[in-house]
């Protein structure tokens, strides 16, 4: 457990040293992200995939992401900070916020099952 | 030493981070469970409901978000963390993703620009400063990019993480009625599009659904954060 939380954590360290050393303009955790996909990659091909999907840094990563939701509450509740701005601006917000996602959820399942469908259509029935 | 009055009590806790983290993890567990007892309903979703009732709370005891981030900030760290695991769920999708590479490139390519300039368009359209456009351009990737996003374009890291857990959640609470009125049975398509749209919040609801869709809102969580963290400093590189 402890080495599956310190490889997140080397990664996300690596991640933000990278980041700042070449002066990319990319968020740290994203070259994170990047580098513990090597990491796992590198243990499955040394070991099995089956090692690295189911070893140490798996077992953290699903407890972590199986309670995502609660690591967006405290800057959530930031809401109380913005009050006047939001509520200046709240129709504005508010529209631009709804019709987005709705158009770009529909957008990108569209595109999907659109791509999808060609994609099997060209292939040879076997 | 005599023994503390309520109120001496009172003061030493408000002000004492444990109890500010005992409260968001107690009212998250409790948020949860009435989740599952809704049986999943989008309308009860867990992070709303803690945000609100958190607020709540501040509220009614004056206290300053300061103070409450304090003690949530241990939480808050966890973010970070949280986002580097997205590369797990990406490694065992690794065989889906070859099969569907076509299909998610594709998707990520029209999607992830599609949501940024949505939002920011309309906005400015209804005569948003550029403040809130700012801040609306990272809002369907996940709280721990979004925030770094931000610092790269000067757009204020709180009102943008408000944004995206705004987006987050209405996302979570749309994509099922609105798949299933569009007769959209397709739960890979369905999953990608929740996540890439609405990040860990549609990915939450999108697992409550269906185990492949969460796989596939996971994958598009990973990927549109990538995807808009290159994107958005190289495009504001160009327009400046």
């Amino acid at each position: 457990m402890l080495l599956g939380l310190f490889a997140l954590l080397a990664c996300q360290l690596a991640g933000e040293v990278i980041v700042r050393a070449f002066a990319w303009p990319v968020p740290g955790p994203v070259i994170g992200i990047v580098l513990m996909f090597a990491v796992l990659t590198l243990h499955g091909h040394l070991r099995k995939p089956e090692a690295a999907e189911q070893g140490p840094i798996a077992k953290v990563a699903d407890t972590l992401l199986s309670n995502l939701g609660l690591v967006f509450v405290p800057a959530g509740v930031g809401i109380s900070q913005h009050y006047g701005l939001i509520l200046d601006h709240g129709l504005a917000l508010v529209v631009a916020l709804v019709v987005s996602t709705v158009l770009t959820l529909l957008v990108t399942v569209g595109v999907f099952r659109l791509v999808s469908r060609l994609q099997s259509s060209r292939r040879p029935v076997p | 030493m005599s023994a503390a009055t309520p109120f001496d009590l009172w003061v030493y806790l408000a002000a004492s981070p444990l109890l500010w983290l005992t409260i968001t993890v107690g009212i998250f567990v409790g948020a949860q469970r009435l989740a599952k007892a809704s049986g999943f309903n989008a309308l009860v979703n867990p992070v709303l409901i803690t945000i609100v009732a958190v607020v709540i709370v501040l509220q009614l005891t004056g206290t300053r978000y300061d103070t409450y981030f304090d003690g949530a900030q241990f939480i808050h760290f966890i973010l970070g963390p949280a986002t580097v695991a997205l590369a797990v769920p990406l490694y065992r999708a690794r065989q889906l993703v070859r099969a569907k590479a076509l299909p998610i490139l594709a998707a990520l390519a029209v999607g992830a620009p599609f949501a940024i300039a949505s939002a920011t368009i309309i906005a400015f359209l209804l005569g948003a400063g550029r403040e809130i456009i700012l801040a609306l351009v990272p809002k369907s990737v996940t709280a721990g990019i979004a925030v770094g996003i931000a610092g790269e374009i000067g757009a204020e890291p709180a009102l943008t993480a408000v944004l995206v857990i705004a987006t987050g959640i209405l996302g979570a609470v749309i994509v099922t009625p609105l798949m299933n009125a569009h007769k959209i049975t397709d739960y890979a398509a369905r999953g990608f599009a929740a996540g890439l749209t609405s990040h860990g919040i549609g990915t939450a609801r999108a697992y409550q659904v269906d185990q492949i869709a969460g796989s596939f809102a996971g994958l598009a969580m990973a990927l549109n954060g990538l995807a808009t963290a290159i994107i958005v400093p190289l495009a504001f590189g160009v327009f400046g």
